[in-house]
């Protein structure tokens, strides 16, 4: 394993080409939240001409929905998503120049080749651990389609988020390497 | 006869579903802790201590173990010799997973099948009813996640698949199902009756303390089997890579119909929830 890398959002190219699959990053600075609804919403809202709720261009998009905020605690459990439910968005996403998106699991073929080409990176969390990440969130807020809930877009603040990186921008996946390094084939 | 105010169930079942949502079983705790010996990955034992260290935190109350906490699966096993007062048994439960949601700061995970539009209250649960003999009431609430949930399948085999069809279908799910269920997964597997009923023994086979072999022991030695296979496939805590992708398989099987041979495989997350009690 190797040193853990800290990086500060916004990410510019530079960020994202140093970092390879399966290196441990630690995330500061803000961080965007966006599940299935949300990136319907947006990506129909870019259709029709009109704004996104954020300048999508650096940033880091979190595939979480939070479970509701104790009193006194800015969130609730807010470990990632399955990603592949936002492959048909996160796409369009990289090419307006997201850098990086924050989930669980395998995405496509085109969201790895998107990576290459427009330099973003997959980020992996590790799902089920909804309190122990949910410590790493200083501040949250709620800044777009409040009425989708738990899937609402949120701001938030993030002290050293960990994440390893899944694909990175040279064609390098973390699931490949690692799946094949332990698999035993009779 | 014995009588029970609906209430009771009520308050049980708000508490079942907070309980299930911050304590994960001690088996399971217990399993995921020895799996840190087991993985020959570091990354996978990272992810492992993590997820130990994310239950510890759970468990102080400082938020739920996952932010998915769930469809609220309930089993109902009512003895015959219970009758209740006070309103009706299914408003009772419904008002429970309301209660609990609300009170337990837990996320709210239904929607409209199309719109997507959030119920808002959790409900509606899901929930599978027993006649027992007896005056008892038990109940077990087990919080279902969606990202486990969505790698479970179905599959009608041919009689002529046999035991090593069964092996083939459940291996290779895992197999595709990679890092989306969180994994180490615990895999229920169901066999018997027809199509919904070897779902319902799948989900049931999720309920066994975690590594408890199956009485029989021709099924117990499948059960062996399917898990060696499965972590041979190298996807490892969270499919990153390991040698612990399945903590236990927990196959349940009954006669089928002469023509068929269904097979359900129904895949939990390492928060493997579940929490009863008998009124
Ligand atoms: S699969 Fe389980 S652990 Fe993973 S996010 Fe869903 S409920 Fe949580």
């Amino acid at each position: 394993m190797s040193d853990v890398i800290r990086l500060t959002t916004p990410l510019s190219d530079e960020d994202v080409v140093k970092l390879k699959a399966g290196d441990r990053v630690l995330i500061s600075g803000v961080i965007y939240t966006g599940r299935d609804a949300a990136h319907k919403r947006m990506i129909e809202a870019l259709e029709k001409g009109e704004p996104l709720p954020f300048d999508v261009k650096g940033q880091v998009i979190y595939y979480v929905g939070p479970s509701p905020a104790k009193p006194g605690r800015p969130i609730g459990a807010a470990g990632p998503t399955t990603s592949y439910r936002m492959n048909p968005y996160a796409p369009k996403l990289i090419r307006l120049g997201l850098k990086g998106m924050i989930g669980k699991g395998k995405m496509s073929e085109e969201v790895r080749e998107h990576c290459i080409k427009y330099k973003a990176v997959y980020f992996g969390a590790i799902g089920g651990c909804g309190a122990l990440l949910s410590q790493r969130i200083k501040k949250a807020e709620v800044i777009a389609y409040e009425d989708l809930g738990p899937e609402a877009v949120r701001r938030l603040e993030v002290e050293d988020f960990p994440v390893i990186v899944v694909y990175d921008t040279h064609g390098g996946n973390l699931e490949e390497i690692g799946i094949k390094q332990y698999r035993v084939v009779e | 006869m014995r009588v029970i105010d609906l209430s009771e169930v009520t308050e049980a079942i708000a508490k079942l579903c907070i309980d299930a949502n911050y304590n994960l079983p001690e088996d399971v705790y217990n399993a995921l802790k020895e799996a840190i010996e087991k993985e020959k990955s570091p990354v996978g034992k990272a992810v492992l201590q993590h997820i130990i260290e994310n239950a510890d935190l759970a468990r102080e109350g400082v938020a739920p173990i996952c932010q998915d906490c769930g469809l609220a699966v309930i089993f109902m096993e009512i003895g015959q010799d219970v009758r209740f007062t006070g309103g009706n048994l299914k408003d009772a439960i419904f008002e429970g997973v309301r209660k609990g949601y609300r009170e337990g700061y837990l996320r709210k995970s239904t929607c409209h099948p199309f719109t997507r539009a959030n119920i808002g209250d959790n409900t509606p649960p899901v929930i599978h009813y027993d006649i027992v003999p007896g005056d008892k009431v038990r109940i077990v609430v087990a919080p279902k996640g969606g990202g486990s949930e969505n790698m479970s399948q179905v599959v009608m085999l041919k009689p002529a698949d046999g035991v090593e069809g069964i092996i083939e279908t459940v291996v290779k799910r895992v197999d595709e199902a990679g890092g989306n269920p969180c994994p180490p997964i615990i895999v229920g597997v169901g066999v018997g009756g027809t199509f919904e009923r070897s779902a319902f023994l799948a989900k049931k086979a999720l309920l066994r303390p975690v590594g408890k072999p199956n009485p029989d022991v021709e099924i117990a030695r499948i059960e062996q089997e399917i898990l060696e296979r499965v972590n041979k496939l190298g996807i490892g805590p969270m499919g990153w890579g390991g040698t612990v992708t399945a903590l236990a398989v927990h196959f349940e099987m009954e006669p089928v119909h002469i023509a068929s041979l269904p097979c359900a495989i129904n895949i939990n997350c390492h928060v493997a929830r579940h929490k009863e009690i008998i009124l």
